[in-house]
């Protein structure tokens, strides 16, 4: 039961679990779904999906999966009692409308044309379009009192298109696979932290203190622990200018988290590709230089590398000596990328193109190749995978 | 058959949301709430207990939390103080453990909502050290060796902002629930629900200008649902007519109020210029 769907979501990319599965059918045998379509697919979801960030995979794997079955829990549906109605109907009317109501026709036919309405949407949804969404041909709506209708579907959901839900794909900005702004990119560059105890020892360890004096019969033992703080080192070079230009509000968003995440950040701008010397300062640029192999003996092997740029380029400035579109280079691009590599053994190059495009462009293959793979999007996804490399 | 969570006079709870809160609570399973801030995820716990007359624990998490003082704390020092004193009572370990939330949770005659508040504050091993004792419902206290049960299995609700991933093993034992930002309608509802009385023409303008204000790009943070509350709130103390709200031939500028809705200075001025422009373009 349910086998193939799972088996659907595991091929979407969704991380689901055996023991998911069992919770879902679990509560499928006590009966909570309530044989509506779309308490189901409730239920699902908050039994099988564990992030928001997969709610949009989960609704198209579902309407997928399910689309015929939508019809099954339309026959389950109850037929719609008379007394339900008007209750209803009495609950979302004040007392002035329905002296309106009353004056143009009453109660009773007010009902029947409900009622109709009613009927005549279920045909229609079941002929495949979507009722729920044309809102306002409702009866109620000419009262002025709601331009939504008396909302039959809304919290009786019994008689809601099950369909609408998943198919409105309301999460598609959660799915990680989408570039997204300052804050997640804190979150995921979080994930480097290292927090140490390491240096003078300097505050008070309370819990160690009381320990050691316990242990030594009530005799006052002190004892310190260094501050904590976090120990990750990052050496972050951009790419500017150029054919980054299309991605400068990206990379500013990743500069911004990054400046604000560690206290060991150092950052270099290159031009296109690495050559033998790299800026700190775009404005100064062409007086103010650092060697690269300088930078190389400066920042110690554990500090973390972390290459930005859209490797987008003529193959040329990468493997050939004088490639460079800026200047005479003496030594090819490849040849520096490879003694950085050698020189911080956790790298990693994050590329704001849209992987899609990976596979048009040679240079970033060729790039990639040399990285021995460690290429990835600027997405959440990617800078997740990056931040793995590098841990 | 247990009652099931509808919703309160105060708090209007989607069709979706009921659907995650009765399913956690039927296979007492604990439930994952995450959301913009501002959208009732703390407020949720203590509506539920509300709702079905249950008492309510709550285990608010700092970063400093540490998973043992839910359970219990050993309390060294005092014990450490009677045994100099030479108090008979240091014999008994039992008059030094300190119960945590969880423990009077466990402990509780009824069926309790426990409420842990912002897990993803804590270090990130917190949930992991939870496990045992969110999916058995009991745990082990060394000092007494003696294993604490739950009496009833509490509802539990965990809150977070996303601010660490929280682990798999960890997830697969909860329900998962993202409270999405209200549309207009749900925000008429919640709005209704906290100011019966409210012109119904203040309302729309409030709203229309709530979700103008949202809607701008490049806002540092938006506003939400408990900020639109607050300003509603100042609205009506100050008797501020609609004709005031609405943007296009008021004098001023920005709405009346706004900084409950905007937070920083840099969002104000940009919001200025952003309408500023507006207005020139309309002219």
């Amino acid at each position: 039961m349910l086998v193939r769907f799972f088996f659907l979501l595991r091929g979407a990319g969704v991380p689901v679990s055996i023991t998911e599965l069992l919770t879902l059918l679990d509560a499928l045998r006590r009966g909570l779904s309530d044989a509506s379509a779309e308490r189901f697919y409730y239920l699902a979801r908050a039994c099988l999906i564990k992030d928001e960030r997969y709610y949009d995979r989960f609704d198209r794997v579902f309407a997928t999966h399910f689309k015929g079955a939508v019809d099954v829990f339309a026959t389950l549906e109850r037929e719609l009692p008379a007394d339900w109605l008007e209750q209803m109907a009495v609950r979302e009317l004040s007392d002035a409308e329905k002296a309106q109501i009353e004056a143009l026709g009453g109660w009773e036919k007010l009902m029947e044309t409900l009622r109709k309405r009613l009927e005549e949407q279920r045909g229609r949804h079941q002929g495949g379009s979507k009722w729920i969404g044309t809102a306002g041909t409702s009866p109620f709506g000419a009262y002025g009192y709601n331009p939504e209708g008396v909302r039959v579907g809304q919290d009786k959901s019994r008689n809601r298109s099950a369909v609408k839900v998943w198919d409105k794909r309301e999460f598609a900005n959660l799915d990680d696979t989408v570039e997204l702004g300052t804050r997640n990119m804190k979150v995921a560059l979080r994930r480097l932290r290292r927090f140490a105890r390491r240096g003078a020892p300097t505050e008070f360890a309370l819990s160690d203190t009381i320990d050691a004096t316990a242990r030594a019969g009530g005799w006052l033992d002190i004892k310190m622990v260094p501050e904590r703080h976090n120990v990750a080192k990052v050496l972050l070079l951009l790419d500017i200018g150029g054919s980054m230009d299309d991605h400068v509000k990206t990379c500013e968003e990743l500069f911004s988290a990054a400046r604000s995440e560690f206290k060991h950040l150092e950052h270099f701008y290159f031009h296109n590709f690495i050559y033998e010397s790299l800026w700190r300062d775009n404005r100064r640029r062409f007086n103010e230089h650092i060697g690269t192999a300088q930078l190389m003996r400066t920042y110690p092997r554990n500090y973390k590398l972390i290459l930005v740029g859209d490797a987008t380029m003529s193959p040329y400035e990468i493997t050939y000596a004088g490639g460079s579109v800026e200047h005479w280079n003496p030594e090819p691009g490849s040849v520096w990328l490879e003694r950085l590599m050698r020189a911080y053994p956790k790298f990693a190059w994050i590329n704001p193109q849209p992987q899609a495009r990976w596979r048009q462009t040679a240079s970033i293959a060729l790039i990639r190749d040399m990285l021995e793979g460690r290429m990835y999007p600027l997405s959440l996804a990617g800078l997740d995978e990056a931040i793995d490399a590098l841990s | 058959m247990q009652p099931e969570f509808r919703g309160t006079d105060r708090y209007v709870a989607t069709e979706e949301l009921m659907a995650a809160v009765n399913a956690a609570m039927a296979l007492s399973r604990p439930l994952l709430i995450k959301g913009e801030p501002g959208t009732g995820k703390t407020l949720l716990a203590a509506e539920i207990a509300r709702a079905l007359s249950k008492p309510l624990y709550e285990w608010h998490i700092k970063s400093t939390t540490k998973a043992q003082q839910g359970l219990y704390e050993y309390d060294a020092v005092s014990r450490l103080r009677d045994s100099q004193l030479g108090d008979p009572q240091v014999k008994d370990i039992r008059k030094y453990i300190v119960k945590g939330n969880l423990w009077e949770a466990f402990d509780c005659e009824v069926q309790p909502v426990l409420l842990i508040d912002e897990i993803d504050k804590a270090d990130i091993e917190f949930p992991n050290d939870l496990l045992r004792e969110l999916d058995r419902m009991e745990f082990h206290v060394y000092e007494t060796r003696e294993t604490v049960h739950a009496k009833h299995r509490p509802v539990i609700v965990i809150t977070s902002n996303n601010e660490k991933e929280l682990p798999d093993a960890f997830l697969r034992r909860c329900f998962f629930h993202y409270i999405r930002f209200p549309d207009e309608q749900t925000m008429t509802q919640i709005v209704d629900v906290h100011f019966p009385n409210l012109k119904r023409e203040l309302l729309r303008e409030a709203l229309a200008t709530f979700f103008n204000i949202r809607e701008t790009p490049g806002l540092k943070k938006k506003p939400t649902t408990s900020e639109l509350l607050d300003w509603i709130k100042l609205l009506v103390a100050e008797d501020v007519p609609p004709e005031e709200l609405r943007g296009d031939d008021a004098k001023k500028l920005i709405p009346p109020l706004h900084g409950a809705l905007l937070k920083n200075e840099q969002d104000v001025h940009l919001f200025e210029q952003l309408l500023f422009l507006n207005r020139r373009n309309a002219r």
